[in-house]
Parts: C-alpha cells; sequence; structure tokens
C-alpha cells in the first residue's frame, strides 16, 4: 500500500516540477450524436477516486508531487463546512470532527512555498485555509485526534514527535527544498523548536496565535507583533463556547431533574405525586436557571461580575438567578424551601462555572486547584442543605 | 490581556537567569507576555498572568524555565484528585 502510490505515479523520480493534473476524458455518452436513454452520463470517475475511499468536498483537485499525488484545498468553505462548523459548536459529534492527516495543498504551491502546520480538527484546518484566500502553500495536517491546536498541545497530541512522524511519512523533504514550518504559537505548549531541527532538520518559525493574522504575519516577513502574540478572550469568543458548555451538561442534568422530582414528591403522606409534579417543577426550575447562571451568565459577563475566583462568580450569579426564581414562586412555598433553593442554584453555578476556568485561555491549573479546595467542599454542602431544607419544607405545609 | 486576571501568587514559573542565555524564544511563544528579554537576559514581567501553559519550559533551549504545566478544568482536577485516591475511575474520560 506504501509505494502503490508511486507505481501508479508518472512523475516519481522526477525533478520536483509540481504539476497539476487535469482530469479530461471524452464523456462517452454525451455527444449529441448518440442517442442514450435518461439523462446523459456524468463525468468519468477520478483517477484519484479508490474503492472504498471518497474525495471530500474541499478538495479541488490533486497535484503530482515527487511524494505522490496531494489534495489541492479549496480556501473558501462551503455550505456543508458551514454547517459542519454550526453543528461542533453545538457539541454534536465533536470528537468525530477530523481530517485525513498528511500533506494538503493551496494555490499552485511549489517546491519553495511555506508550509504551515495545523491539527486535523476539520474546525482549526478549515479556519486556517479561510484565512490563506490567494496564497500558495502547503498545509501539514498532523494526527491530533481531532483535537484543536492548543488543546491537543496540551493534551500532547500536537507534539515534536508527531510534527517529525508526518514530516517522514509525507516525505516533505522531497515535495519542498527549503526546511521552514510555519506552527501556530499556541502549539509551542507540546512542540520543542529544538528538537524538531535536531529530529527532522526543518527550523520551526512560530506563526501568530490566530490564523486570522497569518497574511499579516506573511507580509511583515514572518514576524508577528507583539500583540499578535497575545491570545484574547472577547465576548463573542466566550458566547461560542456556551453551547458546548450546555451540552455538556444536558446528561448528568436529565439525572438530576429525575431525582429533583423523586425528593419533591416526599412529605407527610410518605410519597405525593402530585406534590412530586408540582413542588419538583420549582426546583426543576431553580436547577435550570442555576445551569443557566453558571453555564451561559458567567461565561458571557465574565468581565464583569466581581471577584477572580470563577466559583465565587458563578456562586454569585447563582443567588442572583435563585432570588429571581424564589420571587416567581414566593407565593407558592415557604422560606425554609426558598433558602434551600438558593442554596441548590447556587452551588449549580458555582460548580459549572468554576468547571468554565478548563474553556477560558488564562486561568493557571495551580490556580484552578486552589480554588477547587475551598470550593468544592462549600459547593457540597450547599446542596446537601439545600436538599434537607426542600423536603424538610414539605413536612411544614 | 490586562482585562482578566486569575488568581495571584500561585503560578509554578521559575526562571533560573544564571542559565538563561536571552535567546528571546520564552517571549516570543508566551501567549501572555508573561516574559521580556533585558540586558540579554529573560525577566518575568508579569508571573501573575502566567496560565502555566508550559510554552516557555518546552521550548527553552537551556531548559532555564520551569513550570507545572496542566489543564485547568475542575473535572479533569477531580479526576486526578480521585485518581491520587487510589479510585479507579470507570467512566469514559470526563476530559475538558
Amino acid at each position: 500500500m506504501k509505494d502503490q502510490t508511486n507505481i501508479n505515479d508518472p512523475a516519481s523520480g522526477r525533478e520536483p516540477g509540481l504539476k497539476p493534473i487535469f482530469i479530461s476524458q471524452p464523456d462517452t455518452c454525451s455527444t449529441d450524436s448518440e442517442v442514450c436513454c435518461g439523462p446523459p452520463a456524468g463525468p468519468p470517475s477520478s483517477p484519484f477516486e479508490k474503492p472504498g475511499y471518497k474525495i471530500l468536498g474541499f478538495v479541488d483537485r490533486f497535484i503530482q508531487t515527487p511524494a505522490g499525488p496531494i489534495p489541492k484545498v479549496k480556501t473558501r468553505t462551503g455550505l456543508s463546512d458551514r454547517i459542519g462548523t454550526i453543528m461542533v459548536r453545538l457539541g454534536i459529534g465533536r470528537n468525530e470532527y477530523k481530517i485525513a492527516p498528511g500533506l494538503y495543498c493551496i494555490g499552485n504551491a511549489d517546491s519553495t512555498s511555506l508550509v504551515m502546520v495545523t491539527a486535523n480538527y476539520k474546525l482549526s484546518f478549515d479556519t486556517l485555509r479561510n484565512h490563506l484566500d490567494a496564497q500558495d502553500a502547503w498545509i501539514l495536517v498532523l494526527d491530533t485526534r481531532g483535537i484543536n491546536v492548543w488543546c491537543a498541545a496540551g493534551k500532547g497530541t500536537f507534539s515534536t514527535e508527531e510534527v517529525v512522524q508526518q514530516i517522514r511519512q509525507t516525505q516533505l523533504d522531497k515535495v519542498v527544498t527549503h526546511r521552514n514550518l510555519i506552527l501556530p504559537q499556541l502549539s509551542a505548549t507540546g512542540v520543542s523548536a529544538t528538537r524538531v531541527k535536531k529530529e527532522s532538520g526543518f527550523s520551526v518559525i512560530w506563526g501568530p496565535v490566530r490564523a486570522s493574522d497569518i497574511r499579516h504575519f506573511m507580509e511583515k516577513g514572518m514576524k508577528a507583533d507583539k500583540i499578535k502574540r497575545l491570545v484574547t478572550f472577547s465576548f463573542m469568543e466566550r458566547l461560542v463556547l456556551v453551547p458546548v458548555e450546555l451540552s455538556l451538561v444536558i446528561k448528568p442534568a436529565f439525572w438530576i431533574f429525575l431525582a429533583a422530582l423523586i425528593l419533591s414528591g416526599i412529605g407527610p403522606g410518605i410519597f405525593s405525586i402530585s406534590s412530586s409534579l408540582s413542588r419538583g417543577f420549582i426546583a426543576v426550575t431553580a436547577f435550570i436557571f442555576g445551569i443557566l447562571a453558571g453555564a451561559v451568565a458567567v461565561p458571557l459577563l465574565l468581565p464583569w461580575i466581581p471577584f477572580r475566583a470563577f466559583s465565587i462568580k458563578g456562586a454569585l450569579a447563582g443567588v442572583m438567578a435563585g432570588l429571581g426564581v424564589a420571587l416567581f414562586f414566593m407565593d407558592d412555598i415557604q422560606i425554609i424551601a426558598i433558602m434551600g433553593l438558593l442554596l441548590m442554584t447556587t452551588a449549580v453555578s458555582s460548580y459549572l462555572a468554576m468547571n468554565f476556568t478548563g474553556a477560558t485561555p488564562f486561568t493557571s491549573p495551580s490556580g484552578v486547584e486552589k480554588e477547587m479546595r475551598k470550593a468544592i467542599p462549600l459547593q457540597g454542602l450547599a446542596i446537601l442543605t439545600g436538599i434537607t431544607a426542600w423536603v424538610i419544607a414539605a413536612f411544614k405545609q | 490581556m490586562e482585562k482578566f486576571r486569575y488568581l495571584s501568587n500561585v503560578s509554578t514559573l521559575a526562571l533560573d537567569s544564571e542559565a538563561c542565555t536571552g535567546c528571546g524564544m520564552c517571549e516570543m511563544v508566551c501567549p501572555h507576555g508573561v516574559f521580556e528579554i533585558e540586558d540579554r537576559k529573560a525577566n518575568i514581567l508579569d508571573r501573575d498572568g502566567c496560565m502555566e501553559c508550559g510554552a516557555c519550559a518546552n521550548n527553552c533551549p537551556v531548559n532555564a524555565i520551569r513550570v507545572t504545566p496542566g489543564v485547568g478544568c475542575a473535572a479533569y482536577i477531580i479526576q486526578t484528585w480521585l485518581k491520587g485516591a487510589g479510585l479507579k475511575i470507570t467512566s469514559k474520560a470526563q476530559c475538558c
């Protein structure tokens, strides 16, 4: 399998003269003189199609290189790419949104064109090619297991070893005559430039943090301004994270709602279905507001909520949300039940806000651990006291 | 990123100025502008801006930087606690 491309490859052994391949075979059944049944037949299959493989929509055509045919990809993302982006932003199929690792190219890449390295999370790949419009470049896609650049660098899949491995596997040294790679700056967490140079002969040039700055970076002669080396966390950058945060709580929330319904039914008559539904509705509402406070309000209002610890930001948002729910249901429940609800929304919101630290680009694990040591016992205590108060309230009615 | 500040005095970042050659790699890879090069030596300009991503230590050619890198999400840290307590984690890694 490994050498198959070379057997069929007319350019193998030739000098690196990367000529694009155009498919121009005569259509057998589309000339006017021939009589065909049904609509005329479409174009013949591409010679690059192989049994069991599918040529993806973002591939424009293939170009021949000394290392075999390389897919040339479109720099404009299409409708299906955009639908894919929306789906993963909603948390649907996010873990499987990946493309095959290896070498791709854009524009009229030749042996002197730049090599950009990225992750095989399709959203990372799409973002990069989208910002390389009208450029000629190679894109070396690493097998980061479908994880974005920074997270993959942190998890060790965007690593020195993987860069070296892909350089070897794609025979990059045969495709380009220079020995430079442009890596996204955030991959520095996983990639050591010194070791890549030592193990592959390729020098690492640290590109900007954001793909949107890549063109500016190239125009400036491969130098990123100080500002382009810093991460940001704007309102929009936080907003796109919210649906995924919510999608992650849906499953545990289902069990919590079930538990809330059961606990709400407990009362003087051991268990009452009507009270399970009526009080349960209030408890579930309180939980939903706790979730919205911690997973939506805190991320969006992050810079404006006082205190640095996320658990405290979450607790504040949770108290506000709990008060709102309590005000709404004030006539239906007693003060002790209100206390119970407040404690529960506060704890839920505080925990979710604290967990959001994993999605921010500025919280240190030492800091998160420090606040967790204090916050988790308090959150647990608040939940237990809240549940107790909620159940006791049923006996006081 | 002056606008966002996390807890102070928690970062494990340490710089060995003796070993530093002032190559500037740390300054280049740091996403929070923690370092600056002054008189051919790296200097920690903003320790509390450090999020312990480990990019600087990973790219220091003379190993002059030490930091304990990690993933800063609560679910992950709870897992490490459970693991440290000798509990086996059976659920599919709830990683961030």
